[in-house]
């Protein structure tokens, strides 16, 4: 049976493409069939973040209006053939994405794959709201700063009440991710402790993903960070949140620096 | 890029020029109007598909659209599966 998974956040800028593109590189590394759709209409990003922008032909507008089949959208991954992207649209307009159109494309999705992660846009309007509509799981990506925080709260309100499994009478099952965690200035008291933010908000824990240069260069690169650099500590995050997906109970740990004497004299190649 | 930095080779793994080209490349498409790129492929592909179904079968689920943007020239790739085809005369 297929899994629905949703991405989101409430808040931009925290880390939900990012996020999106590498817990799908790590399932599909599994060999399980995996797609990353793109839900932000007019402000795609997912495409760049997975190094597909140059071959982008038709998107998910197109497959809804009837222009193209969903096998013609889906774009295969390079390095991973078991991983697609279904890009959105960055012209049409937002209302283009209706709620029959985007039920159908899901149906045919779950069909096709072991693994739907939809990636939302920011914000609590429609296109948020269609993207975590099907979802039978949420990962709330949150950074460790007040105003993430009180946004993911926000969403998992929404999460408990305007989607199809609420409305069922179901329950989503929510994940919290934590993005952009610096161990070093937790320690000093200068950021809101993992403790805290498990606190407030009260879903379960997925994973702690250090902030880490190597998600800047991932993107420059056009590469999931578990692809790109999986030995990177926000590599090794990510892969093990993605094993949690899978039913596996691993020990959260925040995943640090693996380097040797020389190499961290020198700040060398990592 | 110091000294410091070529000398332990990060100059030869900098990320930076790699995201620069690509959004060169990106943005000059994006720019030039043509984002309703997806309306000329999909009128293409029908009417290239109206020629070929004049002279024998083809579903539209066998069409196959392929696009590689380039920094002067794209490559747009149509495959079509084409099905055995009987030569008239045998049934």
């Amino acid at each position: 049976m297929a899994k629905v998974l949703v991405v989101t956040s409430g808040k931009g800028g925290v880390g939900k493409t990012t996020s999106t593109a590498a817990l799908g590189a790590s399932l599909a590394q599994t060999g399980q069939n995996v797609v990353v759709v793109d839900f932000d209409v007019g402000l795609r990003n997912l495409d760049l973040v997975m190094g597909a922008e140059r071959r982008v032909v038709f998107d998910l507008i197109n497959v809804i209006q009837g222009d193209a089949k969903l096998s013609q959208a889906l774009i295969r991954d390079k390095r991973i053939e078991t991983l697609s992207i279904l890009p959105a649209s960055q012209t049409r307009d937002k209302d283009a994405l209706t709620a029959e159109g985007v039920a159908r494309v899901m149906q045919e999705l779950r069909e096709k794959f072991d693994w739907v992660i939809c990636d939302s846009p920011a914000g609590i309007e429609r296109g948020a709201q269609l993207a975590m509509y099907h979802a039978d799981h949420a990962i709330v990506v949150t950074n460790p700063e007040v105003s993430s925080v009180r946004d993911s709260d926000r969403i998992i309100g929404m999460l408990d009440s305007t989607t199809e499994k609420a409305k069922g009478g179901g329950k989503i099952e929510k994940h919290l991710l934590l993005t952009r965690y610096d161990p070093a200035r937790a320690a000093r008291g200068e950021m809101l402790r993992i403790e805290d933010v498990l606190e407030i908000l009260s879903i379960p824990l997925l994973g702690i993903i250090p902030e880490s240069e190597e998600v800047l260069r991932a993107s420059n690169l056009g590469a999931p960070v578990t692809l790109s650099s999986p030995d990177s500590p926000p590599a090794r995050a990510y892969a093990e949140a993605a094993r949690r997906l899978e039913g596996e109970k691993l020990e959260i740990t925040v995943p640090t620096e693996r380097k040797g004497l020389l190499a961290r004299l020198f700040k060398g190649k990592s | 890029m110091g000294l410091f930095d070529t000398l332990f080779g990060r100059g030869t793994k900098t990320s930076a020029p790699v995201a620069r080209d690509r959004l060169q490349i990106l943005l000059a498409h994006e720019r030039t109007g043509d984002g309703n790129e997806s309306d000329l492929l999909s009128k293409l592909q029908a009417e290239i598909l109206e020629v070929i179904k004049r002279h024998i079968p083809v579903e539209q689920e066998k069409v196959q659209v392929k696009l590689d943007r380039g920094n002067s020239v794209s490559m747009l790739e149509i495959d079509i599966e084409v099905p055995q085809i009987r030569t008239p005369g045998r049934p």
